[in-house]
């Protein structure tokens, strides 16, 4: 059960949280559940010698008491929700690369750039110059911060082993950060319905040993990458079914930010040329840009 | 223009022959087995001679409680079919993997999740709890009918008419395949040019009038038509749950039909309110569907807490504990329930401040659903419980529905959510609430108030077996789906790579559905018997649990007119201390009563809707022409219709009154 035993450190943080949440429920849940078959076995018709108040219907004390237990839960789990959904809110960098060690000062995270396509996965790396479609690969302890758009369907971009999903909107961008902790490969796949080949949109995601490994896969990817031009990409936006892995090496550095404001088609115009727009990066939520 | 107007095009629209699935055998084998059936039905009905028997006597009824009654023969009917798309979806999920494609392709089984949840939610819950409401709520108010009459009628043909055109996309053109809420840009012109998502949204728009109707009827009945002395504290709190939730309806179905509205004019004028391009935005769509979603699951889940605490006080025999918590925990989550609705996507992208503040005004909701639970276990201690099938449902119900509730605060804090949305957990967490809380309430509402409709109790044998099938059925089909979602799996996916113990768990689950299968059967069986054994079954006292209720108060099944006087209500539980305090029935001196009359209005204005939908969906703009003319000039013909109402004599009257009579002292 993957999401029971995660490899990243959000992942694991928000399993830690599934835990204690329904720990602390079932403190009421088991006790309802034994007192429903009590009751019932104990004031059974049959059973003369149980006692029968047919107009015993109010007891205030017992009521406080009906709405304090319920109430008393929530308030720590309102609690713990408002603390671990800032923590772990995927737009926040990360601190910490697992529960003992915190993210060394001045550590820059990869960045991998996603947009789902009908129906298969691209990841552009920006600073390394490539792309990928429907592979993805970082190395272990370095945390990612992935920039996620669409290009027409909404899907949710989701590797349980890592962290938590979120959606993938066309003209819209949403954030992830994660970080992996043990090195192996990994499924990744689109957790929201886009259509008729949405169950084979799925990736592997390899977590490397070493930053050497992980270089050496970029290599890889540039040895074997052939062009991604906005022609290409057109092309590839072809709607297409268990699409395999594919590289790019020669990339076009203004293509992901096309695709994110709707203008890849040359003398198309861009959404954010387009609109009175705000600093993107201070703008926490998925307005278009 | 004009030269190129295509007379065949004008009239048929896009429907030609290539719309008939017949490359489908799945779906051609089903169309066989219904026109069959179909035929077979028809020809029985023309050789027993009872169509003008259903027509008068049915179909244009404005009564209340055979309305009440049409409603759950079409919500059982969907039932069937919902049912049969889910057992499709267990067994292509059991099945593909691998290799094996199993035996719907992406296509016909995206139809089919779709369907399934459409029909379950719009044309299987709704229609079986407004019945209930139509039915019970007169009575227990001491009415002698609902507010408006005809709008009654009239509400549920478009309800019907709405599941019709559900019905006959399965057979012509295609269904939705863009799961039940139909986001853009999906369900948008772009991605979906078909007239699956036509058919949806039709079908929506033309039920959802139905629905709003009925809301605003039923609403106007429990406020203005108690019989005196029932103040709204000593409403029964089954009237209180209807109440909240017909408030509800009235406040949320508007934001339905807008929405939808909206996507119907991006898909057939060409605006831009749902698309990705020209400032559209699919994240409005996404805010204000779940604007009246998450309503949406209250108004099924309130009256369904109303039925089981008329039932555990009922088989108790004892007065429900914390009436006044229990009308307030109601309130309560009325209220809230507008205030929760982005917790269907903390995945999208909202900031870490308001999801914790969805997260936790939905856990809030938990607190007077915990304080109702309570109650209801304590309205049992001390009591003398007779363990007829509707408390039967009522015990699997809190042990079922508490489940269902845990997984459910667990999907509201954010990070877990992250995790979970989307997955298999999920769709096990809204049907273990859904079929835990909603079905096992209908299951147990049905049982208990069967006896007044048709005056007769239903068999208890099958009764139980129904009872034990759907419920350790349920446990075997929904339990394997928390642990599929926690390895990671995804919903609404036809086809799986190879995983043995992923394939297991879908395999207990199939399992699970057949279990169902059966429980649906005995049900089915359970109506059988109980009509053959009626004369055993019989109920001659109108009060066969020693209810507590006005509803019991009447002859079963009650006279047209309900109550022959209008009862004084003094006690919360009205009925019980009229029996305690030797209550005598009025046997003379009764008075001429005015009713409402028979109209063929409503089911005409429905049946034009139909082909008015129809027509829309394959874009055959003579026909929709001509249907929306006709049903302007039928709706405004029918306020010329002046013979409206009409008086059962006093002397007929006398004479039900003294049948009833002669009935309860053959009884003692």
């Amino acid at each position: 059960m993957v999401v029971m035993s995660p490899s990243g450190d959000v992942a694991m943080q928000q399993r830690d949280l599934i835990l204690w949440a329904t720990g602390l429920m079932l403190i009421v849940i088991v006790p309802v559940i034994i007192m429903t078959l009590m009751f019932a076995w104990r004031y059974r018709a049959s059973n003369r010698d149980a006692e029968y108040s047919p107009d015993w219907d109010h007891s205030t004390m017992l009521e406080l008491v009906i709405w304090a237990v319920p109430l008393l839960i929530i308030i720590a789990l309102g609690a713990i929700t408002w603390v671990s959904t800032h923590k772990l809110d995927p737009y926040r960098p990360l601190d910490r690369i697992d529960a003992s060690r915190p993210v060394p000062e001045g550590t820059e995270p990869l960045v991998v750039q996603v947009v789902s396509l009908e129906w298969k996965w691209l990841f552009f790396y920006p600073e390394q110059g490539i792309a990928t479609v429907n592979e993805l690969a970082a190395p272990v302890d370095r945390p990612i911060r992935f920039e996620i758009t669409s290009h027409s369907n909404m899907n949710s971009f989701y590797i349980p082993a890592l962290a938590g999903q979120i959606y993938s909107m066309a003209g819209m961008e949403t954030k992830l950060h994660g970080v992996i902790n043990e090195p192996g490969v990994y499924d990744g796949f689109s957790a929201n319905y886009s259509g008729a080949g949405f169950s084979h949109m799925r990736f592997h995601f390899h977590g490397l040993e070493t930053e050497a490994d992980f270089e050496d896969w970029v290599e890889k990817v540039r040895d074997d990458g052939g062009e991604l031009s906005r022609a290409s990409y057109k092309q590839l936006a072809e709607p297409s079914q268990k699409e395999p892995v594919r590289y790019y090496a020669d990339v076009d550095p203004g293509l992901y930010d096309a695709i994110l404001n709707r203008c890849v088609d040359p003398g198309t115009v861009c959404m954010k040329d387009m609109m009175d727009h705000h600093e993107p990066d201070h703008d926490h939520g998925s307005h278009g840009n | 223009m004009l030269e190129q107007l295509d007379l065949t095009q004008l009239i048929f629209g896009r429907l030609s022959w290539d719309a008939i699935p017949l490359h489908e055998p799945v779906i051609v084998a089903t169309f066989v087995v219904v026109a069959i059936g179909g035929v077979a039905l028809l020809g029985a009905l023309t050789y027993y001679r009872v169509w003008g028997y259903l027509w008068k006597e049915w179909f244009t009824s404005i009564d209340h409680k055979k309305i009440g009654i049409m409603y759950m023969v079409l919500g059982l009917v969907m039932l069937l079919r919902g049912f049969a798309d889910a057992i499709m979806m267990r067994i292509q999920q059991a099945w593909a993997f691998g290799d094996a494609t199993g035996y719907l392709p992406p296509d016909h089984y995206d139809q089919i999740f779709t369907a399934h949840g459409v029909i379950m939610i719009f044309f299987v819950a709704m229609p079986l709890i407004t019945g209930i409401m139509n039915y019970i709520i007169p009575l227990q108010i001491g009415a002698r009918d609902v507010a408006f009459p005809f709008l009654n009628n009239f509400s549920f043909w478009m309800t019907a008419s709405g599941a019709a055109l559900v019905m006959a996309s399965l057979f012509i053109g295609e269904f939705a395949k863009t799961g039940w809420l139909a986001y853009p840009p999906l369900s948008g012109i772009m991605e979906s040019p078909g007239v699956g998502v036509d058919y949806y949204l039709w079908a929506l728009q033309i039920a959802g009038v139905g629905t709003l109707l009925s809301g605003i009827n039923l609403l106007v009945t429990i406020v203005k038509m108690r019989a005196p002395g029932m103040n709204l504290m000593k409403m029964p709190v089954f009237t209180w749950t209807s109440l909240c939730t017909n408030v509800l309806i009235v406040a949320a179905f508007p934001v339905l039909t807008a929405v939808l509205g909206m996507l119907l004019l991006d898909r057939y004028l060409g605006t831009a309110f749902f698309t990705n391009d020209l400032g559209g935005n699919v994240m409005m769509y996404i805010n204000l569907i779940w604007i009246w979603g998450h309503p949406e699951v209250y108004i099924l889940i309130l009256p369904a807490f109303g039925i089981f605490s008329e039932v555990v006080s009922t088989y108790s025999g004892k007065r429900l504990f914390g009436y006044a918590s229990m009308v307030y925990a109601t309130v309560v989550i009325t209220v809230l329930s507008y205030m929760v609705w982005l917790h269907h996507f903390f995945t999208m992208g909202s900031g870490a401040s308001v999801n914790s503040f969805f997260g936790i005004t939905t856990m809030i909701i938990s607190i007077p659903t915990g304080a109702k639970i309570f109650n209801w276990l304590f309205t049992m201690y001390r009591g003398r419980i007779r363990f007829e099938v509707p408390m039967l449902w009522t015990i699997g119900f809190i042990i079922t529905f508490v489940i269902g509730g845990m997984t459910g605060v667990l999907l509201a804090v954010p990070p877990a959510d992250f995790v979970l949305h989307n997955s298999l957990f999920l769709v096990a967490h809204f049907h273990n609430v859904i079929i835990g809380g909603v079905l096992f309430g209908l299951f147990a509402g049905i049982t208990y108030w069967y006896p007044k409709a048709f005056g007769y109790k239903l068999d208890p044998f099958w009764g139980k077996m129904s009872f034990w099938f759907w419920t350790i059925g349920f446990y075997f089909a929904f339990m394997p789906l928390y642990v599929l979602g926690l390895m990671g799996v995804t919903r609404r996916m036809s086809q799986f790579e190879e995983d043995a113990a992923m394939q297991f768990w879908f395999q207990v689950a199939a399992f699970g559905a057949f279990l169902i299968a059966l429980g649906i059967l005995f049900f089915i069986v359970q109506l059988v018997v109980s009509h053959r054994r009626r004369d055993q079954l019989r109920d001659t006292t109108g009060d066969p649990w020693d209810g507590r209720t006005l509803e019991w108060a009447t002859s079963s099944p009650p006279p047209q007119y309900n109550f022959a006087f209008t009862p004084r209500v003094h006690d919360l539980d009205a009925w019980w201390q009229m029996k305690q305090h030797k209550y005598r029935r009025p046997e003379q001196g009764f008075k001429a009563i005015h009713m409402p009359k028979n109209t063929a209005a409503g089911i005409i204005l429905a049946g034009i809707s139909t082909v008015l939908g129809f027509a829309l969906v394959w874009h055959m703009w003579l026909l929709a022409g001509v249907s929306f003319a006709a049903l302007l000039a039928v709706a405004i013909g029918h306020t010329f219709n002046y013979d409206r109402d009409y008086h059962i004599p006093a002397e007929e009257v006398e004479r039900v009154e003294a049948e009833r009579t002669r009935m309860l002292a053959s009884h003692v």
